[in-house]
């Protein structure tokens, strides 16, 4: 029994080195991109054990001592803790509700543009601001939210009181999701457009047979003519429900509105980076790695479940 | 052919008509007020209330302000640096990469597979890779910009799907014709899958024109950065007082303001005008991205 498999082996061995020298330079073609997932793939998850040590720089991951739970557990009972898992899942599960419908009313509506000139240019100016840099979009609403900026010529205009918008923590998530739905939603819809140009023509000939107005096509022909990529697209969202895109978040919030704009990788930016508290920001870290993961895994399964296969990740 | 319209049609195609028109001015107007505001006097700015149409008044000085900027500059010459290497480095491993994981009969491959889609699933984190980066001594070098984020692990498995579409028969007669695998790679391969690889090259290209955060953690020089940390510091941390001094006369908040939108111009604009020779490849871009299985 040892024997075999001991042969067995051999003969993998062998196999795979016939098969190292034959595709040689095959595998040297992968060479730059297994080093390049090696070092900013597996050595940070490597790192991120420091969750589990008394991480101190001058000791290395490998010297410092364990701390066990330490972490997990100083953040599960912080008041940090339900704050950003909060704003996290609040943000994120708003956008769900507001930017994801936004693309697929628009690519509806674009869709019974008749004139295709109209329908060209309106395509090119909803998918200009997606081309604009995060940082200038960023600058303008920081500009167009100040006391004299363009959003309080418009309170102004209807008899308000100027005020800074950046500094309610009552508007925060609006502004975030707004300004997301005004760059992305003309983008979003490419998706949604090109479904709707699979959607056999001879079915919206025959709904005009039977008198079927272009609003009951639309709702009848249309709409579940790209269901399938709603849900497609719908399973792909929730699974990345936990992240949240930060880097907007970290160019508008301020300490004035952290409360509701704080989220799970901001607060590793600022108590990790900021503060060098490794070891506490490497478990929140890992935190939402985890559950990141899990969301993942559970989206795809759906996505399995509902296509028969078809739409999955792997 | 032309249907007829009920009434109850034609309202709504003229109400779906100014509905679109609308959201083209939505979509522009932030655009266009930022252009007018820049070409305006600060004070006259300031004391005006209302929708703006045209400049209040008329000034080009900021515009000069702004180019007389020595960081504006460096972080112009910065980035078209990261993004030509970066884009470069980005596509040629995409493309090596995808081509390995498209053959047939690599006993390596699975496992290859497994170690590139296992990350899309599971990550370190940013504190792990930040203190990494210290750890190899990448901090403060332009590499420390260029190298995360070098490959998309979508990328690949795009491009990978892009190489199992080549039919075999053509790779097997050149192997006949004595070519090696990286010849039939860049001779054969690449050229019969260039709409894929420029897709690639525009969604490499444009992610790192846009990116700052990894800049603003790896480095400290200023010379290094690209345009997006200046911005950053000129935009969401009103840093206009380098600019500010040489223009003496006015208001300095009313000032800081047209200097921020002449920036946001003036570094916008290079897109603005590209965008609408590339739009139809990003276009394509989002469909392969889509249909990649």
């Amino acid at each position: 029994m040892k024997q075999a498999t001991a042969v067995r082996r051999q003969g993998f061995f062998s196999r795979l080195g016939k098969d190292l020298s034959r595709n040689k330079l095959i595998y040297l073609l992968a060479l730059p991109a297994v080093i390049y997932y090696f070092i900013y793939h597996y050595w940070p998850m490597y790192g991120a054990i420091i969750a589990f040590k008394n991480f101190s720089p001058a000791l290395g991951i490998m010297g410092s001592p364990w701390a066990g739970f330490k972490y997990f557990e100083q953040f599960f009972s912080s008041y940090y803790f339900v704050r950003i898992l909060k704003n996290t899942l609040l943000i994120s599960v708003y956008s769900i509700l507001w930017s994801f419908p936004a693309p697929i009313l628009l690519a509806l509506l674009m869709n019974e543009i008749r004139s295709s000139a109209f329908k060209r240019t309106v395509q090119t100016v909803t998918y200009l601001p997606h081309f604009i840099s995060t940082v200038v979009i960023c600058g303008m609403l920081i500009d167009f939210c100040s006391m004299k900026g363009l959003f309080n010529v418009f309170v102004e205009l209807f008899g308000g009181e100027p005020f800074n918008f950046l500094m309610e923590t009552g508007l925060f998530r609006t502004i975030y999701i707004g300004s997301g739905i005004w760059q992305e939603v003309g983008w979003g819809s490419i998706i949604y457009l090109a479904a709707l140009t699979s959607i056999d023509s001879s079915l919206y000939e025959a709904a005009r047979m039977d008198g079927a107005g272009r609003f009951k096509q639309m709702l009848h022909i249309t709409l579940p003519g790209i269901m399938p990529t709603i849900v497609i697209m719908l399973i792909l969202r929730m699974g990345q429900v936990m992240n949240v895109g930060f880097e907007k978040i970290m160019l508008l919030y301020n300490p004035t509105t952290y409360e509701v704009a704080d989220v799970i990788s901001t607060f590793v930016y600022r108590k990790g980076i900021l503060e060098a508290n490794y070891s506490y920001s490497a478990a929140v870290g890992l935190f939402n790695s985890a559950i990141n993961f899990i969301m993942i895994i559970a989206a795809n399964w759906v996505s399995r479940k509902c296509t028969g296969g078809e739409n999955s990740l792997w | 052919m032309r249907i007829r319209q009920t009434p109850g049609e034609c309202i709504f195609t003229v109400f779906n008509t100014l509905l679109m028109v609308f959201l083209m001015v939505i979509m522009l107007y932030p655009f266009y007020y930022v252009l007018m505001a820049s070409f305006s006097m600060p004070s006259d700015m300031a004391a005006y209330r209302g929708i703006l149409l045209w400049p209040q008044g008329f000034q080009a000085e900021s515009y000069k302000l702004v180019f007389q900027n020595s960081d504006i500059l460096t972080g112009y010459a910065n980035t078209i640096f990261y993004v030509i290497v970066g884009t470069v480095l980005s596509v040629l491993f995409t493309v090596m990469i995808g081509y390995v994981l498209s053959r047939k009969n690599l006993m390596l491959k699975k496992p290859l597979m497994i170690l590139i889609v296992v990350t899309m699933f599971f990550g370190g984190g940013m504190i792990p890779t930040y203190l990494m980066m210290s750890q190899i001594g990448l901090m403060g070098t332009r590499a420390a910009v260029i190298l995360p984020g070098l490959i998309g692990t979508t990328n690949v498995i795009i491009m990978r799907t892009a190489f199992q579409g080549v039919p075999d028969s053509l790779e097997e007669s050149a192997r006949i014709d004595g070519a090696n695998d990286i010849t039939i790679l860049w001779k054969i391969m690449v050229p019969l899958i260039m709409p894929t690889v420029s897709v690639m090259i525009l969604f490499y290209g444009v992610g790192r024109w846009n990116s700052w955060f990894d800049a603003m953690l790896y480095l400290r020089d200023r010379s290094k950065f690209p345009l997006q940390l200046i911005l950053r510091e000129i935009l969401v941390y009103s840093g206009t007082d380098d600019m500010l001094i040489s223009w003496g006369e006015f208001n300095g908040q009313d000032m800081s303001e047209i200097i921020k939108y002449t920036t946001i111009i003036v570094s916008t604009v290079p897109i603005i005008c590209v965008y609408p020779f590339l739009q139809k490849h990003f276009v394509k871009g989002v469909m392969i991205g889509a249909i990649k299985g």
